[in-house]
Formats: structure tokens, sequence, C-alpha cells
């Protein structure tokens, strides 16, 4: 059960990607259904990539896929 | 869901993973991906030249449902190479652009790259493995 109701916006999946992960740094570009994520945080240090992913995918759980159709993903170790 | 058949579901996933050493879990088959993210990962393959073996995962929603169970992913495509998860289209375009995708294949990485091709769509059929090895 999630607590955002409505169409997802960009500015939505900042926030939470930000608030989820310590010291993330976001950008994100999307239509409402398919979205770009450019992720840079410091917890991503000594991660392989696919840990990054999924750190950013499980701030959002099973809305990946459903409410929030596509989710593309970069990820960097935060400068 | 943990009926029987959702037991054998996931039993037949395991097992495709573990007898192909390189599988890719996608919509669509390698001939006809219905989606952009599913072609561009079958264009990377076959670009870099690796045979792989393909499960179209729309033909029964069972299959997708129990493959990000089982590998703590919630998006399709999905790639496993030797029976570990590499990625999905994000992550193989990356390694095929660093190169690391064909050290992680084992193949030859002084291999010409070239920027990662695009892919078209089409319609397509149902769990059955398209092997391509």
């Amino acid at each position: 059960m999630s607590a955002t109701a409505g169409p997802a916006t960009p500015e939505e999946l900042k926030a939470r990607i930000e608030a989820g992960i310590p010291g993330a740094n976001a950008t994100v570009t999307g239509d409402g259904q398919h979205f770009s994520a450019v992720v840079s945080a410091p917890s991503f240090r000594g991660l392989s990539r696919i840990a990054q992913h999924r750190m950013v995918y499980n701030v959002f759980g099973a809305e990946v896929g459903d409410r929030i159709h596509a989710l593309s993903i970069q990820t960097q170790p935060g400068e | 869901m943990t009926d029987e058949s959702t037991n054998l579901m996931r039993e037949a996933i395991e097992r495709a993973i573990a007898e192909n050493r390189v599988i890719l879990f996608m919509k669509g088959s390698p001939d006809q991906p219905r989606c952009g993210f599913s072609a561009r990962t079958v264009a990377i393959l076959e670009t870099v030249g690796q045979p792989f073996a393909a499960v179209d995962v729309l033909p029964d929603p069972r299959i997708r449902q129990e493959l990000s169970a089982l590998s703590n992913w919630p998006t399709i495509p999905q790639l496993f190479v030797d029976g570990e998860l590499v990625g999905g289209c994000d992550i193989v375009t990356e390694m095929y652009e660093s190169g690391e995708l064909m050290q992680t294949l084992g193949l030859d990485a002084d291999a010409p790259k070239e920027p990662a091709p695009e892919a078209d769509v089409a319609p397509a059929p149902p769990m059955s493995i398209d092997n391509r090895l």
C-alpha cells in the first residue's frame, strides 16, 4: 500500500529517492509512465551495480512495473 | 500464492537458469521482442555474438512473479550468466559500453565497440525456452 496516489512525477521520484537513500542526489526525468533516474550516493561505494540499482528499486517496492511503469536507473558513487 | 503450480513454476525457472549459462528473461522472443528494453538487450547480445537462451515472461504472469521473487529484481528483462543475475537493460547497456559485458560473458574484449544498438519491437507467442546456444 503506497502513501502516494495519482500519476507519478519526476519531482516525486526525486524526493523519494533522496529521502530513501542516505546522502543521495537524484536527477529524474519522465513522462508519468517511463522514468529515468541518475542517482549518486556515497552509500553506493563498494557495492555492485546490481546492489546499487536494487537500493533505488527498493525505494518504490511494488510500484515499479505498476504505478511507475518503467524506471531506468544509472548509479554513481557520490563525490 | 504458494500452491503446487507456483512451486513448479519456480522450479522450472531455477532449472532454466541452472541449465543455460546465458539466459535472458524477456518480453516477447528474440525475433519478436515486445518491449523496447528487451529488444535492446537482445540486440546487444546479438551484437557481441553471444548465444543465449530466452524465456518469454508474457504468456503467464506467474513467470514474472516467481522470477522477480527469486532474483529480487522487479523489472524485465533479466540477464543471467553462470546462474547469477547480471542485470536488466540499463546495466547490460552500461556494461556493454564499458567493455565489462564481454568480460562477464568470457568473450574477446578486443572486439570493436559500437554504440549500443537500437532494436525494433514486434508482437509474439508461450513458458518456452527459445534456445540459441
